[in-house]
């Protein structure tokens, strides 16, 4: 079965997204890389060593995957538009994960400028997937100012909290015009799987693969988790009682 | 005797120096930086400068030089 992603025109076969900060090696990183399907991986872009540079990251990535920079770090929406300009002409590519960081201990979105920021990419002519609040309004404003797809965290980055508002990415799923995007607090793979039968058209998955004892069998996992959940949401949960029904037929039951 | 470059102070990566650059290829040569290397990107007093007029691209002094590349990242 195909069910294909399809976000500013392109279409993606795998609903994972992957970053590819803090596995144990490099070599980890592209074993999980492979495990888990993902078609599209983030990358940051920082400042080079002016002590020299080794062979980059991104020699072993290209023509394998889709590469999305991000802002990560930014708290200016100055900072976050010239990064996504030096990632523009580094890799050659318009699509940005647009994060503007508005708090340094929960790295929550500064939703002011983050709207702020994605409007002027779009008009750069950026393909911007901003990293943003579970919030249906800041969503909508950030669909308005044509944000390709809206990236609601599920809990704080790298916490492995899971998705600590249900309701609320699944009102964001319910009314958001443009793809959703899971993007932060995954902890494990039943994460994943919520995330997609909440209404996520994809999962941004890093920390909670590159942290965990065994980072390749957790990329399996994720995959299994998304897959699961995406299945789930097409086939359509039952709905729920609040009393038993009994499964088996009650005709013919033997009684004493 | 060859004639010296001016030296002249930059902030590159946020780093206060002062070198003989006129260019922006000169100085990045200076920095021990391969022209070639793919996936660079340089922006100088916020504005990003291709890579086909890096050769051109004059220095003042004052300039502020970011030198990037993709690293790691969520």
């Amino acid at each position: 079965m195909t069910d294909p992603l399809t976000i500013a025109g392109t279409t993606l076969a795998s609903r994972l997204f992957v970053g590819t900060a803090g596995y144990p090696n490099q070599q980890m990183l592209l074993d999980c890389l492979e495990t888990s399907g993902t078609e599209l991986v983030t990358v940051s872009i920082r400042r080079i060593s002016l002590e020299g540079y080794a062979e980059s990251l991104v020699d072993l990535l290209e023509g394998r995957y889709r590469l999305l920079p991000n802002t990560a770090g930014c708290v200016t929406a100055r900072d976050a538009i010239l990064t996504a300009e030096l990632a523009r002409e580094a890799l050659q590519t318009d699509w940005v994960k647009l994060e503007l960081i508005g708090d340094r201990e929960t790295l929550y979105p500064d939703v002011e400028q983050l709207v702020h920021a994605a409007d002027q990419l779009v008009r750069s002519g950026f393909t911007v997937l901003p990293y943003c609040n579970e919030d249906p309004v800041a969503c909508q404003k950030l669909a308005d100012v044509g944000c390709a797809a809206v990236m609601p965290l599920g809990s704080l980055i790298g916490s492995g909290g899971g998705i600590a508002n249900p309701a609320a990415i699944e009102l964001v799923c319910s009314r958001s015009p443009v793809p959703v995007v899971l993007d932060a607090g995954i902890g494990t793979a039943s994460d994943a799987a919520l995330a997609m039968e909440l209404g996520c058209d994809a999962v941004l998955v890093n920390t909670a693969i590159a942290k965990s004892h065994d980072p390749q069998r957790m990329a399996a996992a994720m995959r299994a988790g998304v897959e699961a959940g995406r299945l789930a949401r097409l086939a359509g949960r039952i709905p729920k009682r609040r009393f038993a029904e009994p499964s088996s037929p009650q005709l013919g039951l033997v009684s004493t | 005797m060859t004639e010296r470059a001016t030296m002249i102070r930059l902030r590159i990566n946020g780093v206060e120096d002062e070198v003989g650059a006129s260019t922006l290829a000169e100085l990045l040569k200076h920095q021990g930086i391969d022209l070639q290397a793919r996936f660079l990107a340089v922006a100088v007093n916020g504005a990003v400068i291709r890579r086909a007029d890096w050769l051109a691209h004059p220095l003042s002094p004052g300039d502020e030089v970011e030198i990037v590349r993709p690293l790691q990242g969520g």
